[in-house]
């Protein structure tokens, strides 16, 4: 059959094909990937779905305007390097972005399959094709390190290697500018090593993108933390870097302030998934980091993160899992997927109840959590309907940790050591729509700026950084 | 990079260790501390204080006590060898001004980060008390280096090996009642510095400790670290280690320090059986 001659309701009538995954029973006591991607055949086929609509929905809904008719199409055709070059010249990470986007309120949110069918979640599966075009170039060895430009003498300070760092790196490095990125952990990759775990994002992806970058020549300074090891000011002036880009992230993880937070068996989910995920506490034969028993977990907030936490908790051999939220599943930013899964490995979930407190024993260790119900009120200014707690409505479960996942706050430590630097009342750096900060030559992106965001635009807030470093340097000579 | 260059035992289980971090050495300043990690794979991270630095010489000193796995294998480095990750330094630097007579108190292996506080205030122009304690003679570290930068210098152990037999709360609370202490700063076990706080409270002494909290990451991006001062929560690696000692809510810190005992002592206990088995094959041969 010539698929080019399917009409816009054959393509239509094409199910949208299903994602092998591993079984939730298995899953969920390794760290293997969950999602096993499409093959070939399953890739060409949902790439036929595309009714390739001339006026593109989709590209407005991705962050960093990825020519998406175009890949889907070429996918579909078979035409694998074809299609994952045109992704690549918009996003630097496909097989990451693939992964972690939350595609049903982006690109997906606004394909019109996805329309006809009143479901995001029937549309045509871009990340999933995505995913397996990246997938299939790295397998095969495929990935070409890209062409950097003739060196421009030029020296540009990247500090953090999350997916804003390693962007702005990629594209000024590509410019001919010399690229050093500074970074705190001892591995590069941001919330891509230390928080998303390898169930859904496999580290050896991220690696493999920060030794593309190497082999470009972007030279990396692990174990340095800018603000202590050495200040923006010093980079500049001591240390002879033309331009910094601040891509540090939200990294400080929020607490409830209610009662009892500060017993034993208490964990913000950032640290929960650093020991897990960075310190592979999980491999608990091998590892010196150690990591709390837990039986019964409670997981605060509907996020990604919670979601990270919880499945990571039940994967570390905890009984029961419980995610407590205070709004409803539709309300949830986690990925549709991610929740999903969740809900198949057996995580419960508390939806429309807030913890007021945590209850310990004797020792100081956590034995119950006391939440309240809510009910859904009138919405609020950022549209959603606003929970409201139901007096007298308190309930008591038996817990032996309890993980806060509420989000994360800018880090303080770039903006106490920078003189002159302008943030906002929350403590983001404040910017100019080129990404510039209130220093000449600093530029920031990503989560220090938007507050805590998705990969996906912290890559393009990067790459739009690196493009206004890129030019200021040319304006300049 | 961190190149050991010196190692040397100080006292049972108590090792002094000099390493290249040129950066570290020019840019680190009293009260700041360091993370190490002995391999990126498997090892943990650990908070340790810089008992001393050479920004000529680009060298960092540690003092460390070996009380548990990491600390133990840190001990077996030899000069020649280096240590994998060293970041730092980390921590909000001592607030150090000219405020007249300053008595520091350290206990144990906590007069190690007292050194450079030590150092500090008397270059800072303050008339400077040391005191410092231990269990035994044995365990008493540093007389020398705080003698050199100490206007006078108490010593006291809990038997009386060695100085006066008391606890370094008596000469302090002898201090504060002759009135002359302006400020007092006070490192050690926790028991001791929330003591030292309670001695001085009385006095309305401004009393600073240097908490020393469970830690993973070191740069405020997980609140493992968290204690409750002034009943707000505070990170130690990034809004501490210092902090009034009057404020600290010293009973909940020690019961969070207490969190990982179960795997700590299984995983030293796994070391001091690795340590046996490797004796044992060291003899065969």
């Amino acid at each position: 059959m010539d698929i080019s001659s399917l009409n816009a309701k054959s393509r239509m009538a094409i199910p949208q094909m299903d994602m092998p995954s591993q079984d939730p029973k298995v899953r969920a006591h390794n760290q293997e990937e969950v999602a096993l991607g499409y093959s070939p055949v399953a890739a060409q086929v949902e790439a036929q779905r595309c009714l390739d609509c001339k006026n593109k929905p989709c590209v407005q809904g991705c962050p960093v305007g990825i020519d998406i008719p175009r890949f889907v199409k070429l996918a579909g055709e078979g035409k694998f390097q074809e299609a994952v070059d045109t992704i690549k010249e918009s996003s630097l990470l496909p097989a990451i972005c693939g992964r972690v986007c939350p595609q049903e309120v982006q690109c997906m949110a606004k394909c019109t399959v996805g329309k006809g069918l009143k479901d995001p979640m029937k549309s045509v599966a871009i990340g999933r094709i995505e995913r397996f075009l990246a997938d299939w170039e790295r397998n095969r060895g495929a990935v070409q390190t890209p062409q950097c430009k003739p060196d421009t003498g030029k020296k540009v300070a990247i500090v953090g290697s999350g997916p804003a760092g390693l962007t702005a790196a990629a594209d000024l490095r590509k410019q001919g500018h010399q690229v050093t990125v500074f970074e705190a952990f001892h591995k590069a990759g941001g919330v891509m090593i230390y928080g998303i775990p390898e169930f859904r994002l496999p580290k050896q992806i991220v690696e493999q993108e920060v030794a593309n970058l190497r082999s470009m020549g972007v030279d990396f300074h692990m174990n340095y933390l800018v603000g202590r090891t050495n200040t923006i000011e010093a980079l500049m002036t001591k240390e002879g870097f033309d331009a910094v880009f601040i891509g540090s992230g939200a990294g400080l993880p929020r607490f409830m302030s209610i009662p009892g937070e500060n017993l034993i068996g208490v964990f913000s989910a950032n640290e929960y998934l650093t020991r897990a995920n960075l310190m592979k506490a999980y491999d608990k034969n091998h590892v010196d980091t150690p990591i709390y028993d837990s039986h019964k977990v409670a997981v605060l907030g509907g996020g990604n993160v919670a979601m990270d936490a919880a499945r990571m908790a039940l994967r570390l051999g905890a009984e029961q899992v419980n995610v407590i939220y205070r709004r409803t599943r539709q309300e949830m930013p986690a990925r549709a997927e991610e929740i999903e899964h969740a809900m198949e490995e057996g995580i419960n979930f508390h939806f429309l109840a807030n913890p007021v407190e945590i209850l310990g024993d004797d020792k100081g260790h956590v034995k119950a959590i006391k939440c309240q119900k809510y009910e859904l009120g009138e919405p609020d200014s950022s549209g959603r309907r606003r929970p409201m707690p139901i007096e007298g409505s308190d309930f008591l479960l038996d817990m032996d940790t309890v993980i806060p996942a509420l989000g994360n706050v800018a880090n303080p430590l770039i903006r106490q050591t920078t003189n002159d630097l302008e943030v906002n009342k929350w403590g983001n750096i404040v910017v100019d729509e080129d990404n510039r900060t209130s220093i000449k030559g600093v530029y920031a992106g990503g989560d220090i700026v938007l507050g805590a965001a998705t990969v996906i635009l912290a890559m393009g807030e990067g790459r739009r950084a690196a493009a206004a470093i890129d030019k200021d340097f040319r304006e300049k000579n | 990079m961190n190149k050991i260059i010196e190692k040397q035992q100080l006292t049972d289980g108590v090792f002094r260790m000099t390493f290249e971090s040129p950066l570290i050495a020019s840019n680190r300043k009293a009260g700041q501390f360091l993370i190490i990690q002995l391999d990126k794979d498997y090892g943990e991270r650990i908070p340790l204080t810089i008992a001393d630095a050479d920004a000529q010489k680009g060298t960092v000193t540690i003092i460390f006590q070996t009380v548990g796995k990491t600390t133990s294998d840190l001990s077996l480095l030899e000069p020649g060898d280096s240590i994998e990750n060293v970041l730092g330094p980390l921590g909000t630097p001592t607030h150090i001004g000219k405020v007249g007579t300053v008595v520091c108190v350290g206990g144990g292996i906590g007069v190690a980060p007292l050194h450079p506080i030590v150092q500090a205030y008397k270059q800072a122009g303050n008339r400077v008390i040391t005191i410092i304690g231990a269990r035994n003679k044995n365990l008493l570290i540093m007389k020398e280096e705080m003698s050199r930068w100490s206007d006078e210098l108490i010593i006291c152990t809990d038997d009386g090996s060695y100085g006066r037999k008391a606890l370094v709360t008596e000469p302090l609370k002898a201090l504060c009642e002759e009135g002359a202490v302006d400020e007092v700063v006070a490192i050690g076990p926790p028991i001791m510095m929330k003591f030292c706080a309670e001695t001085t409270r009385p006095f309305q002494v401004k009393t600073t400790v240097s908490l020393n909290t469970i830690m993973v990451d070191g740069t405020g991006m997980c609140g493992g670290c968290r204690v409750t001062v002034d009943n707000k929560i505070k990170f130690v690696c990034v809004d501490g280690p210092e902090f009034d000692g009057h404020l600290v809510d010293f009973d909940n810190m020690m019961l969070r320090q207490q969190s990982y005992k179960k795997q700590e002592t299984k995983a030293n206990h796994q070391c001091v059986i690795d340590k046996q088995a490797e004796l044992l094959q060291k003899r065969d041969h």
